[in-house]
């Protein structure tokens, strides 16, 4: 059997963390090798081992046949490994083929010779089906064209064994089908191919064999054809998953989020929405349905004061917030997961500490009289630690910026739901996250709800609204064109709605 | 020292060695230097702590101590700046305007020590942090950068003195102020014995004051804790309910406060009068001793004390050695190309320590067999 690449037996260690334990990984020529495992498993840490990122404490490093010295970058590039980062690495003002040369300017004379470069990375593209246009500006194509740049970078520099880093994380629908045939495309004309990812249904779309990883540890390398979705899903996690989320039927109480005729502005200062209203219900998990771009995000942050609202009313429980600042919204009753969580939900260099009473650091028993009290808030965070299981290296002195995104996901939510509001926002909360940490949050939404919180839950995710929410109302251009109870409704309703295909109805109930 | 952690540091306990590092590298490029001129290192260094007061010379230790005074104030003005997210690159004319104020108040004013000191002290502190809330101002009400803005009322406050001193506080000449009377002076008379007469005074013990203080808002206050979540992430503290606008006004005020603290102990303490025209450099120095100090307030007078006898002790050391004592500017700016270039030693670090694995592990391999 030939492999093009084998890592034998890596470990690696990070203070206090052991992130790859005894790992192996063996790449047959021509397939498609998916790296599965939960944020944190390992999977960044392996592949970083690979390109000489890191060097690991024990193990070794094999490409086609041979024992290799990965010192760094340089050298995995020599051996013909490229690596499709999930951020790319672009420059926005440059042209595709400046992109794709550079740091290897083919030169005539002194002159830069682009024509030739752009000839070749024509063909390239026409060889593959990548239908890139080499003139083109970074800044003037699409996301996912972005990425077969980063891809034809590593085909003109002959890479024959690919990396893809979550690649579909950034895509659209449309897009990852695409994707989906190029790396066909790519395994056709004798690529190989290590797609790391924690989505089953993109390992079963493309996928040879899998490779599992968990806490840090090698589980199995698995044939995907013979492998049902269920059992890659149990040999990531380490116990059964359940797809579908079990809850109650609601039971809907007071209203307590009531918003009227709300208009606001985005950031260029145009309407973004647009005479909304909506209501929440204690009890119920209400989400808003809709395609990015339509409002949520300028809604969400109206609600949560980090927005000033042009018009309308904001009520929580019959009293107006609309004019609040952020601070006395938080204070009457509003908990908020925000979608970007590096951006508004963690300061990255606190420690996890000082992240859990980011709201409340001025209360007792945090603070008294203007001293923060440390030992309260290091004893507040172990039992947050404790109780939504929040893997951390060190404890509450860990560095949020070291730990894994599940897991800063996680401190955020334990910091919000234990802070108990009356109203629960939460933005995309699962965007970017595994199986097991999604299943844990939609577990934990339910049981705000149970609990007589009103819990209103902003997704692109139809599976997840379907799964979750007891009412789903769809935004569109800024309003919300339809509200119905879950159970009336289905992927494809939504789907033509939030399109504006159809028209819809707001029902009460 | 686990407390004062900066928020640079990601590998905190290696990045704490760098800048010891960084020193020792300084003065080693230092003597390669000496010796590629011809000159003997090891005398030229003697010479050069001996000078700094080192070996047990009081008058000279007091010229360290006076040297190192201002670059404290200065330097904690910077750092403060640098932990809630500002970069103050006006220390220079906070700390003039402070300073004019405060020898505005001793010449003008005929009061007892025990007010007329802690009145002028108090006016240097006052103007620095109207110095630097303008900045302060202007960033959060219309996001005008700190550093065009900081850089600009620099020139502002030199004209400012250039204006004011010879129309309201002229000495014998139009170019300089008179002399404060001495009950504005910070120096004392038991200061200045226990120290052979040296000009060290009580500035030093503003300097050290501020640094606790300093040290305990950012570690021990709410308001510390307000001040470096807005430094460090803008978006989250808007989100946790913090006055950003307010919270950057404040931070810049009490950095230009320091600087104009460093004011009042150079010209109350040492010149005690204010010369034209002249921006004083020691603002900038500011801005190495908190680089070199990590941003942490024991950081800031550890490099300020290293600044200082450098300073207070080239003069000997070319007296007695003939080495100019530019070397000295030398070496301090290969320290501040080496801590501000980290990421090469942290490689360095690495390096040795593998090597050092492997051998540990070769040593023990060879003791197994």
């Amino acid at each position: 059997m030939e492999y093009v690449i084998e890592m034998l037996n890596i470990r690696k260690e990070f203070p206090g963390i052991v992130a790859n334990d005894n790992v192996t990984l063996q790449v047959k020529k021509g397939e498609i090798h998916a790296l599965l495992g939960e944020n944190g498993a390992g999977k960044s840490t392996l592949m970083s081992v690979l390109f000489g990122m890191y060097q690991p404490e024990a193990g070794v490093i094999k490409v086609d046949g041979e024992e290799v010295k990965m010192t760094n970058p340089n050298v995995a590039n020599a051996l013909g490994i490229g690596m499709v980062h999930q951020h790319f690495k672009l420059v926005d003002v440059f042209t595709v083929t400046e992109n794709i040369i550079l740091g290897m300017e083919p030169t005539k004379g002194i002159y830069l010779d682009t024509k030739q470069a752009a000839k070749r990375i024509k063909a390239l593209s026409d060889q593959y089906g990548l239908s890139v246009d080499p003139d083109a500006l970074i800044k003037d194509i699409s996301v996912g064209m972005q990425q077969r740049v980063e891809i034809l970078k590593m085909l003109y520099r002959n890479a024959d064994i690919l990396i893809f880093d979550e690649p579909t994380a950034v895509l659209t629908p449309q897009e990852i089908d695409e994707l989906m045939n190029i790396m066909q495309r790519l395994k056709a004309e004798g690529k190989s191919i290590v797609l790391i990812t924690h989505k089953l249904k993109e390992i079963k779309a493309v996928a040879d064999r899998c490779t599992v990883l968990r806490k840090g540890k090698y589980i199995d390398t698995v044939d995907v054809g013979k492998t049902p979705e269920e059992e890659m899903a149990r040999l990531m996690v380490g116990r059964e998953v359940n797809f579908k989320v079990y809850k109650d039927e609601s039971k809907a109480q007071d209203v307590v989020l009531k918003i009227s005729n709300l208009n606001v502005l985005d950031n260029r200062k145009l309407s973004a929405v647009k005479n909304l209203n909506l209501e929440v219900k204690a009890g119920e998990i209400f989400s808003i349905a809709g395609i990015d771009g339509n409002g949520q995000k300028e809604l969400v942050e109206a609600i949560t004061g980090l927005r000033p609202v042009t018009s309308g009313k904001i009520e929580i429980n019959g009293h107006d917030i609309t004019q609040l600042s952020v601070r006395k919204k938080t204070e009457s009753g509003i908990g908020h997961i925000p979608e970007d969580r590096h951006k508004h939900g963690l300061v990255l260099d606190y420690t996890l500490g000082e992240n859990m009473i980011l709201q409340s650091y001025y209360q007792s028993p945090f603070s008294n009289k203007g001293l923060l009290n440390k030992e309260a808030m290091n004893a507040y965070t172990e039992r947050l630690i404790q109780e939504f299981d929040v893997r951390s290296g060190q404890g509450a002195i860990t560095s949020v910026r070291s730990m894994s995104g599940g897991n800063q996901q996680k401190s955020i939510i334990a910091r919000e739901v234990d802070r108990s509001p009356s109203l629960l926002i939460a933005s995309q909360p699962t965007r970017g996250l595994d199986v097991g940490a999604i299943e844990y949050i939609h577990k934990r939404l339910i049981e705000e709800r149970d609990k007589g919180k009103a819990v209103l839950l902003v997704s692109f995710e139809l599976d997840e609204i379907l799964n979750v929410s007891d009412r789903v109302g769809v935004i569109y251009e800024g309003s919300i064109i339809d509200v119905d109870r879950t159970s009336n409704t289905d992927e494809n309703k939504l789907g033509l709605l939030m399109a504006g295909s159809v028209k819809g109805e707001v029902r009460h109930g | 020292m686990a407390k004062l952690k900066s928020p640079i540091a990601k590998n905190s306990r290696q990045d704490k060695l760098i800048p010891f590092l960084s020193v020792i590298l300084g003065f080693a490029v230092g003597a390669l230097i000496m010796l590629v001129s011809g000159f003997n290192s090891f005398a030229a260094y003697t010479r050069l702590l001996e000078g700094a007061g080192l070996f047990g010379n009081v008058r000279r230790l007091g010229g360290t101590l006076l040297n190192m005074t201002p670059l404290i104030l200065t330097g904690l003005s910077v750092a403060f700046g640098m932990r809630t997210g500002l970069f103050n690159i006006g220390a220079s004319g906070q700390m003039l305007m402070g300073g004019f104020g405060a020898v505005a108040v001793g010449i003008l004013f005929e009061l007892p020590k025990v007010i007329h000191l802690p009145l002028a002290v108090v006016t240097a502190l006052i103007l620095g942090a109207l110095w630097g809330m303008v900045p302060g101002i202007l960033k959060s009400k219309f996001n005008v950068h700190e550093v065009v803005v900081t850089i600009m009322m620099n020139w502002i406050a030199v004209w400012t003195v250039y204006y004011f001193v010879p129309l309201y506080i002229r000495g014998a000449f139009d170019t300089e102020s008179a002399t404060i009377r001495s009950t504005a002076s910070l120096r004392t008379e038991w200061l200045s014995d226990l120290f052979n007469g040296s000009p060290v005074n009580l500035g030093l013990f503003i300097a050290i004051a501020a640094a606790i203080a300093v040290w305990w808002i950012l570690e021990k206050t709410t308001f510390g804790y307000e001040l470096k979540a807005v430094g460090l992430n803008k978006d989250a503290a808007k989100y946790a309910g913090i006055h950003v606008d307010r919270n950057i006004i404040f931070s810049m005020m009490i950095s230009g406060a320091l600087a104009g603290l460093a004011g009042a102990t150079f010209y109350l303490g040492f010149t005690n009068n204010i010369k034209i025209g002249e921006l004083p450099m020691l603002g900038f120095d500011g801005i190495a001793v908190a680089l070199l100090g990590m941003n942490t307030p024991l950081g800031v007078v550890l490099s300020a004390f290293l600044f200082g006898f450098m300073n207070a002790g080239k003069g000997f050391m070319q007296a007695a050695t003939g080495v100019p004592n530019e070397l000295v500017q030398v070496i301090m700016a290969v320290i501040i190309f080496f801590s501000a270039a980290t990421m090469l030693i942290r490689r360095w670090m690495n390096h040795l320590s593998k090597r050092k694995e492997k051998t540990q592990k070769n040593l023990e391999k060879g003791g197994a067999q």
